[in-house]
């Protein structure tokens, strides 16, 4: 198959017609529920329109949206940070530090949960940095073996805190650890926009030193790139996305896969197309797993990240198999 | 002089794979770097390339040390077509051509001169008509083709080959050598590391023959490869005659 040429005018319609199918969901998501809401009514204010399309729905599909945004772009970076396709945005251990953290809060008792899943991943990134710094030069190999051994760790206390927690706990922590999507104040949604929209701008900036590294670090470095600054960046923007929604949601699997690699079979493999695509569909598809899961069994709620590993499962094994083919 | 290295050494661990090189290359050379597997051909390559940075001795390209070149300015000089680069990703032929014109470009998006610096890389390495094809598809000889089209596209002034003609087929292989001869006589240093020695000693100004890290020889092709040099290094006995061109001519014998 001919991969087409990637130019500017390329970028912008593939990022504007992305932005579009954001913005319809956007419209059309808060619309669907078990009450039927009017937009006229509510955004005249009248009750009780205007308190579950403002209060209740719109913040909901807004984090979806900025999570799913941040997961898929989180994606992309870490794919080509470690020259990987089946690599995803826990793959180097931010959101296992994450969950750590918002286990302890939940044994603890404690009420913000966030605050220390949000310091779980703080930690965890300093000490992956720490071990993968210990080489003579931080490269995609060492943060990877540093973030699956963190990783494995932080499974491991996680389960052994569990063991010891009570049912209410437990439950607690397994609810936390499927990951899910509630309605938050518009503050800390504009606290998250400030996180998560300037982050994937400069992953976006420099979306041909991303093209050059997901071939290969000599490749880059040959190509005039400074191989050590840029994984270092990478990965501090790309843990910094990955732990800023984790502790605000809980892991949500599945996103920052299906999003870049499907995009990858049909867009191709330049960043300058598939960070703001991913960005904008990840945002889309997780809005639309997450109306789905507060949906199907209306009044009850599935937790976002079962719709989202059902989805993803099978498109996990259909592109194991074609790349074996491929290969 | 291009490229001087003075007293260069290098150790994997406990292991000494270069010792006292001591070599200067300069514009319009085409030089052939023989010897067998473990002789250190590919590390002194690393260095030269600065991808391999922890060596002893002086490495420096124009008279400026290698470590004071900024990544990106080097780049601009010095272009690299390695033994094999394996793409993960569905990168088309032409995007791996047009990478090579990083170093050139400072926007987001690639100028008409890389354009026209990659079109005219595609057509001397005859890889036009993969243009949009997955680089992934490609054989082997024809990523080999693509790769260093990508790094004549870098227009560099000193070409570093490890092992180039691996894959590519006898047409290729001579196409390939007559190439970069053409490219020295404007005034490319290129410096290939290769197995062939037929082709290195029908082509190449230059032959050094490393052996356990070490220089054991260095000159003309008529002068490096002779019954005695070969054996010492390779431990094995050829039959070696002189060419219609007056170069040497191994035969490998039965």
């Amino acid at each position: 198959m001919a991969v087409k040429k990637v130019t500017a005018r390329r970028v912008w319609i593939t990022s504007l017609l992305s932005l579009c199918a954001m913005l319809v969901a956007i419209a059309i998501l808060p619309l669907i529920g078990s009450a039927h809401i009017d937009y006229g009514r509510a955004i005249a204010g009248q009750s009780p329109d205007a308190e579950i399309l403002f209060g209740v729905r719109l913040p909901r599909v807004l984090l979806a949206m900025l999570t799913g945004g941040a997961l898929a772009a989180a994606g992309v970076l870490f794919q080509a940070l470690l020259r990987e396709t089946l690599a995803t945005p826990y793959t180097l251990g931010v959101s296992s530090g994450a969950s750590l953290g918002a286990v302890i809060a939940i044994c603890l008792g404690g009420s913000q949960v966030w605050v220390a899943s949000l310091l779980g991943a703080g930690l965890t990134l300093l000490l992956v940095m720490a071990v993968a710094s210990e080489s003579r030069r931080m490269s995609s190999f060492t943060l990877l073996m540093a973030g699956i051994t963190l990783n494995s760790i932080c499974m491991a206390l996680i389960l052994f805190l569990q063991s010891f927690a009570s049912f209410g706990q437990s439950f607690a922590i397994v609810r936390w650890l499927m990951g899910g999507i509630d309605a938050v104040p518009y503050t800390t949604l504009a606290w998250l926009a400030a996180a998560v929209l300037p982050s994937v701008l400069y992953l976006f900036w420099k979306s041909r030193e991303w093209n050059l590294l997901a071939v290969g670090e000599d490749w880059a470095a040959t190509r005039g790139v400074s191989t050590s600054t840029l994984i270092l960046s990478g990965y501090l923007i790309g843990s910094f996305l990955t732990g800023t929604v984790t502790a605000l949601t809980g892991p949500i699997g599945f996103v920052g896969l299906i999003v870049p690699h499907g995009l990858r079979l049909t867009i191709g493999a330049d960043h300058r197309l598939l960070i703001p695509a991913s960005f904008f569909l990840g945002a889309t598809f997780l809005a639309i797993c997450d109306t789905i899961a507060r949906t199907i069994l209306a009044p009850a709620e599935i937790p976002v990240g079962v719709i989202t590993a059902i989805l993803g499962g099978p498109f996990f094994i259909w592109m194991l198999r074609s790349r074996s083919k491929l290969h | 002089m291009i490229f001087r290295l003075q007293n260069v050494g290098m150790h994997y661990g406990a292991s000494e794979v270069l010792r006292n090189v001591t070599l200067s290359f300069d514009r319009g050379e085409l030089v052939a770097i023989i010897g067998p597997n473990g002789a250190g051909k590919s590390t002194l390559l690393g260095i030269m390339a600065g991808l391999r940075t922890h060596f002893t001795g002086e490495c420096r390209l124009e008279e400026k040390p290698l470590a004071k070149w900024p990544r990106r300015a080097f780049a601009q000089s010095v272009s690299v077509v390695p033994q094999l680069q394996p793409v993960e990703f569905p990168f088309s032929a032409e995007q791996v051509v047009l990478m090579g014109r990083m170093p050139f470009s400072d926007g987001m998006f690639e100028s008409a001169a890389d354009e026209a610096a990659v079109a005219h890389a595609m057509e001397i390495t005859d890889t036009l008509q993969f243009r949009t094809r997955d680089f992934r598809t490609l054989s082997g000889g024809e990523r080999q083709r693509v790769i260093l089209a990508s790094a004549l596209a870098q227009s560099p002034k000193a070409l570093l080959l490890d092992e180039p003609t691996t894959f590519l087929d006898l047409q290729h292989q001579v196409s390939l050598y007559r190439l970069l001869r053409n490219l020295c006589r404007d005034g490319l240093l290129a410096l290939s590391v290769t197995h062939d020695l037929n082709l290195a000693a029908a082509y190449a100004d230059r032959i050094i023959i490393l052996h356990n890290g070490a220089v054991v020889a260095d000159g003309r092709p008529d002068e490096v490869i002779h019954n005695a040099s070969i054996r010492a290094v390779f431990s094995t006995d050829v039959e070696i005659q002189q060419g219609p061109s007056g170069r040497p001519w191994i035969h490998y014998g039965r």
